[in-house]
């Protein structure tokens, strides 16, 4: 299968800070990828590469055969991007329904009726429905996270970034999320998913990538991943020779 | 007490009047934290757009509208994204200094085209017309600017919380950021809010231009009667606005009242005593 994202030797840094070192990876079209490492490690800042809301130093994107690196954030959404975020942002003076509508309207480019049907669709999906007029500022922290869901799906994206959605999450929660979460992988939906509930990001990714200070450090299947000495010793603090 | 009746009454008509120079303003500020120094001079411009397009097409300047909307918003889309959207950042200052300058340059270029002279638009038998209603003497200009100004804010709000369009509005006004990244091109959007904001602008101008005499100069008063109205309703409110407007001009009419030298001070001492009391106005915007 080709590959839907294609991200070559991309480099960030502000300053001395590096966020992201040469960094090159491909997610395949219909994969579900997760992203480990620790905090500060860049994940985020991938996420922000990737959405256009940061431009990158050097390297390229490369999105479904066309190269976004120089896109503008607004376009690679209405291309297919979305994401969701780790500190919840949705627009605070609008509905959770008009939250989702604009994803709907912007990124799937849907409208009326249809869009509608959509977002009712999504806000079912993610729990939400009781909640649909409420203003999004007035939210709980977990109705805000599944409102990043269900914003990032309105969206009806090709690409769905997944930015530690299942932080804070209980256990009931958390089984509802994958499920909703396989649903749309199921669906053809590719996923790259930031998580530090590592349990969660199994149920469901096919592959791993681990970054540490911006640089891919490992890459391949979960469990070969995740059975690494190196990995444990960046990732989990240790020490492979104890 | 007839005679006081007559002040509110023609002094809430007037606030039509006052609401729709803020509401462009309200509009702009809402979406773009942008403030307009220039505003007042923009509904001057549009007032001569329509002297010029009712003169030169032998017109009335109502009809002078269907020019000079279109115009005055294209105008606006041109200049928010060629001048106005590089000022705009964290830093309040530029866009302040810049609207200025463009205040400066409109005035400037209005005297040159136009001369110092006092020009008025000739609405005709409608500036004298009016409605006798329970004693009191309506005039059907006030009573239409204020009919004008309800539709045209009713139509805004519309706008704002009924369309794609408000959406994007209230999307990048409440983040840029993440309004970007859910696809709306901000550059394009707040084009699109001054647009909408100088249309209404074009329809204060007319306004203004056939219920007075203007020349160049009187930008100023135009922009400092928006603001006004703007701190009093609230900022991002336009309903606000209007009651914000209505609030201004019984002040102005009861002040006139008083004693005719008193009409702006009356206007101005409301205003401060609102700031002072209710500093984010009388009807604030309920969200965040």
């Amino acid at each position: 299968m080709s590959a839907l994202l294609s991200v070559s030797d991309l480099s960030k840094s502000f300053g001395a800070v590096i966020v992201a070192d040469e960094t090159s990876f491909e997610v395949a079209q219909g994969a579900a990828i997760g992203i480990l490492g620790p905090n500060g490690a860049g994940k985020t800042s991938l996420f922000n590469l990737i959405t256009g809301a940061m431009t990158p130093n050097a390297g390229r994107i490369t999105f479904d055969g066309a190269d976004i690196t120089a896109v503008p954030a607004a376009k690679r959404c209405k291309m297919g991007i979305a994401r969701s975020f780790q500190v919840p942002q949705p627009f605070g003076g609008m509905t959770v329904f008009e939250n989702a509508l604009v994803g709907a309207v912007q990124g799937a480019g849907l409208s009326g009726r249809e869009a509608e049907a959509h977002v009712l669709d999504v806000l079912e999906a993610t729990g939400l429905m009781n909640k649909a007029n409420v203003r999004a500022g007035s939210l709980s922290l977990l109705d805000r996270k599944r409102l990043e869901m269900a914003r990032a799906l309105a969206a009806k994206p090709k690409l769905l970034l997944l930015d530690e959605i299942a932080g804070g999450l209980t256990d009931a929660e958390c089984v509802a999320l994958i499920e909703t979460i396989k649903n749309v992988h199921a669906a053809g939906t590719t996923i790259i998913w930031i998580e530090h509930v590592v349990h969660a990001l199994l149920a469901v990714v096919e592959k791993l990538i681990v970054i540490n200070f911006g640089k891919k450090i490992a890459e391949g299947a979960p469990k070969t991943i995740m059975d690494s000495p190196h990995v444990k010793e960046i990732y989990l603090g240790v020490d492979p020779h104890a | 007490m007839m005679e006081w009746t007559n002040a509110i009454v023609q002094g809430v008509l007037l606030g039509g009047l006052y609401a729709l120079f803020a509401a462009g303003l309200s509009l702009i500020f809402g979406v773009m934290r942008l403030v307009n120094i220039a505003h007042g001079d923009l509904i001057v411009l549009a007032a001569y757009f329509g002297l010029t397009t009712s003169v030169m097409l032998g017109v009335h300047p109502f009809a002078a509208l269907m020019v000079v909307v279109p115009l005055m918003a294209g105008l606006g889309y041109v200049l928010q994204r060629g001048l106005l959207n590089r000022t705009l950042g964290d830093d309040i200052l530029p866009p302040l200094l810049v609207t200025f300058g463009l205040s400066v340059i409109i005035q400037n270029a209005l005297l040159e085209s136009y001369s110092s002279d006092p020009q008025k638009l000739s609405g005709g038998a409608i500036e004298t017309a009016s409605l006798q209603i329970g004693g009191l003497a309506l005039g059907v200009l006030p009573l239409l600017t204020f009919g004008i100004a309800v539709v045209v804010i009713a139509l805004l709000q519309w706008i704002f919380y009924a369309t794609s369009l408000g959406r994007g509005f209230r999307a990048v006004s409440d983040n840029q950021d993440i309004a970007q990244i859910m696809g709306f091109n901000k550059a394009h959007v707040f084009g699109l809010a001054m647009a909408l904001a100088l249309a209404v602008t074009a329809i204060a101008g007319i306004l203004l231009g056939i219920r007075t005499s203007f020349d160049p100069s009187v930008g100023g008063g135009r922009l400092i009667f928006g603001f006004e109205a703007v701190i009093i309703g609230g900022l991002g409110n336009l309903w606000g606005t209007l009651a914000g407007g209505v609030i201004l001009g019984v002040a102005q009419t009861i002040g006139a009242k008083i004693d005719p030298g008193w009409q702006l001070l009356a206007g101005h001492i409301v205003f401060l005593i609102v700031l002072a009391v209710r500093p984010n106005g009388l009807f604030p915007r309920v969200d965040h």
